[in-house]
């Protein structure tokens, strides 16, 4: 799978539904559309919810990384 | 003088009211939407919201009258969705029953009938909804309410397997469910649907990541398809899972499975044809779960044929109180 580059990136280790979704949502309100923003979060819940959640938005996710624990997501603004 | 909306025309318990000639039919009186309260010539007047839902503008309107008639100025949200007038004095029945016919506001029942369905969000708004609950609820109560049965008949819908509309507990439930279909070309292998998956119904293959899914885990919730990032997870089909039998109060039953995929259009045949079964079959005053037993669960499926027919077997999702002999 060919890297896409990130144009910003938020770490989102340790911090709970839904702030972390609402993290996301003003990152990327923030950013230009087609600008992709990386995201690290954790496995469990963060990973069960955030994804629905950015499809609901209309946002489209290009990338999906497993690492040990948790989960590096590339996003793509709509 | 008799008021007429409380006028005795039957020998059954009768309760003498002051202030009238005749007496009042409590069990009537219940089945106009009017329920005694403890207090002396005091009732609740419960109106019929189908699926909980109301608009604004009627509410607004509802709320004028309700403080009009309500002689300590409350409301009570019932357990079944719909607004209650509390303290509202009998000899105001006709009154506020002409006011609220203005607005288009119905008063509900209660007694030996079909009663206002209940239900959730549904998809219109609800992220989680896979059926239309609030249009079906709607349906239902234009078709069915009030239709005379052997004892109360409670039907509900809920959007997904979450089943907050508790479709377990009533007569005849309708729970969503959509059935999932992965598609290979479009999946990445990113192993984002064994996480969203809350039942273990998708391992993902230690070398490709790609979903191994067991359709005996599934409660078809579709978080799946909703967690994909590609669109690999597809709908293959949407309906509801038929539940039979329940019901909460002393003695709580939870209703048992009988059709897994039924499709929007056949839920008024379901229904239509659940009532017929019921009317035939039960002893007055007898719920259907009662009646299930006794006849057994096996007469009722019987009795539904193609109803139910569904294009794969049917698979035991929760726990079966009413086995089919």
């Amino acid at each position: 799978m060919s890297e896409i580059k990130a144009d910003a990136t938020l770490d989102l280790r340790g911090v709970m539904c839904p702030i972390n979704f609402v993290k996301t949502k003003l990152k990327l309100e923030a950013m230009e559309a087609g600008q992709v923003l990386e995201l690290t979060l954790d496995s469990g819940e963060p990973i069960q919810n955030v994804p629905k959640s950015i499809k609901d938005e209309g946002h489209t996710i290009v990338e999906v990384k497993k690492e040990d624990g948790y989960f590096r997501l590339k996003i793509q603004k709509s | 003088m008799t008021d007429h909306f409380i006028e005795d025309k039957t020998n059954k318990v009768e309760v003498g009211l002051s202030g009238l000639d005749g007496k009042v039919n409590f069990n009537d009186l219940k089945s106009g939407g009017f329920i005694k309260q403890r207090q002396k010539d005091l009732f609740a007047v419960r109106l019929r919201c189908p699926g909980g839902k109301l608009s604004t503008k009627k509410l607004v309107e509802i709320s004028k009258i309700a403080d009009k008639y309500s002689k300590k100025g409350v409301v009570h949200f019932s357990f079944r969705q719909s607004l209650e007038i509390l303290y509202v004095d009998y000899k105001e029945f006709k009154n506020i029953v002409a006011e609220l016919e203005k607005i288009g506001q119905k008063v509900a029942s209660c007694g030996p009938r079909v009663r206002v369905p209940t239900a959730c969000g549904g998809c219109e708004y609800n992220p989680n909804g896979l059926t239309d609950t609030q249009k079906m609820a709607e349906m239902v109560d234009h078709k069915f309410f009030g239709t005379p049965t052997p004892h109360k008949f409670k039907t509900s819908f809920s959007g997904c397997p979450i089943d907050c509309a508790r479709t377990k507990e009533m007569d005849l439930g309708f729970q969503g469910v959509v059935e999932p279909e992965w598609s290979e070309p479009e999946c990445t292998g990113c192993t984002i649907c064994e996480q969203a998956c809350k039942e273990d119904a998708i391992v993902s293959d230690e070398e490709t990541g790609k979903p191994i899914f067991d359709a005996k885990m599934c409660l078809y919730c579709g978080d799946c398809i909703r967690a994909c990032p590609t669109g690999a997870w597809k709908a293959k089909r949407y309906g509801h899972i038929v539940r039979i039998g329940g019901k909460h109060g002393r003695h709580p039953v939870e209703a048992a499975p009988v059709c897994e995929f039924l499709p929007d259009e056949k839920v008024p045949e379901a229904i239509q044809k659940t009532i017929e079964w019921y009317n035939a079959n039960a002893r007055r005053g007898e719920r259907i779960t009662t009646a299930l037993k006794r006849v057994g669960l096996g007469s009722y499926l019987a009795f539904m044929g193609d109803t139910y027919k569904m294009e794969k077997p049917f698979t035991d999702m929760g726990t079966l109180k009413l086995k089919a002999e």
